[in-house]
């Protein structure tokens, strides 16, 4: 990588390791399952703007562009899933601790 | 300039997950979504970020919140015992944030990386009918898998 790619991917590299950061800490952190969530969009935002930068330094930026599409499209999907799934566990549990959540049992 | 809206994307990933309320939380996230779509949008990116706007900041959000008004809320007892536990677990996540930033910013990494040559296509539909065309179908078979997913969950029992 050439030192001027090096200069303008810097800053950026620093801030989606922050980002990552800040996701994984509410995921693992975290007892609230709607929080988990938040805290993997958090991490997924951290990756699509990596693939931004890696396109904008490299010049490859049609083909950066199409990947985060697709991967916002897989994000929506996932979270609408994840969404549908604590509803579910909400109906049954009345609650959305997941240390009231320690059954298996469909 | 993209230092300070860095500083900021930083700062609204914190607030959402520091705050105590579901809602802002969601609203935080949204907020998150929006500054990077101006990222996006400075870094030639125009057709990710519009997706990003209306995907993650729109759909996104507004399932968040329809998630969480379709919960019940919390009694004042229950949020009081939460944030006394919420602030023994999240009170590390500034520091550390803060150190990190300390740490990664006096690094200075060479990577020996040989970029690839610049693309030929320089239009994203090119590179999404012609080179990607696969994603296309995947992604079809996704939003499928994500409706019937839907379906199969939110199905209601038939009473005999």
């Amino acid at each position: 990588m050439t030192s001027v790619a090096m200069q303008i991917f810097w800053p950026f590299g620093l801030f989606i390791t922050m980002l990552f950061i800040i996701g994984i800490y509410c995921v693992l952190v975290t007892y609230n399952l709607v929080r988990a969530l938040i805290g993997i969009e958090l991490l997924i935002k951290a990756v699509t703007l990596l693939i931004i930068v890696v396109g904008y330094v490299s010049g490859h930026k049609a083909l950066t562009q199409s990947l985060v599409i697709t991967m916002i499209v897989i994000e929506a999907v996932v979270i609408t899933i994840a969404v549908g799934v604590v509803l579910g566990i909400h109906k049954h549990k009345r609650s959305l601790d997941t240390r009231m959540i320690r059954e298996l049992k469909g | 300039m993209n230092m300070v809206i860095l500083i900021v994307l930083v700062m609204a990933a914190l607030w959402t997950v520091m705050t105590r309320s579901l809602i802002r939380s969601a609203i935080g996230l949204a907020l998150t979504s929006a500054i990077l779509t101006i990222i996006m949008f400075r870094l030639d990116s125009p057709l990710a970020a519009v997706f990003e706007l209306s995907v993650c900041a729109g759909l996104i959000s507004v399932l968040f919140v329809s998630t969480i008004s379709l919960t019940h809320a919390l009694t004042r007892e229950e949020i009081l015992k939460h944030m006394k536990e919420r602030l023994h677990r999240f009170w590390f996540l500034p520091l550390i944030i803060v150190v990190a930033g300390i740490v990664l910013s006096f690094l200075s990494f060479k990577l020996n990386i040989k970029l690839p040559a610049p693309e030929t296509e320089k239009d994203v539909r090119q590179v999404m009918w012609n080179l990607r065309h696969l994603d296309i179908v995947g992604q079809i078979i996704i939003l499928l898998t994500g409706a019937f997913g839907v379906v199969i969950l939110f199905k209601e029992k038939v009473k005999k």
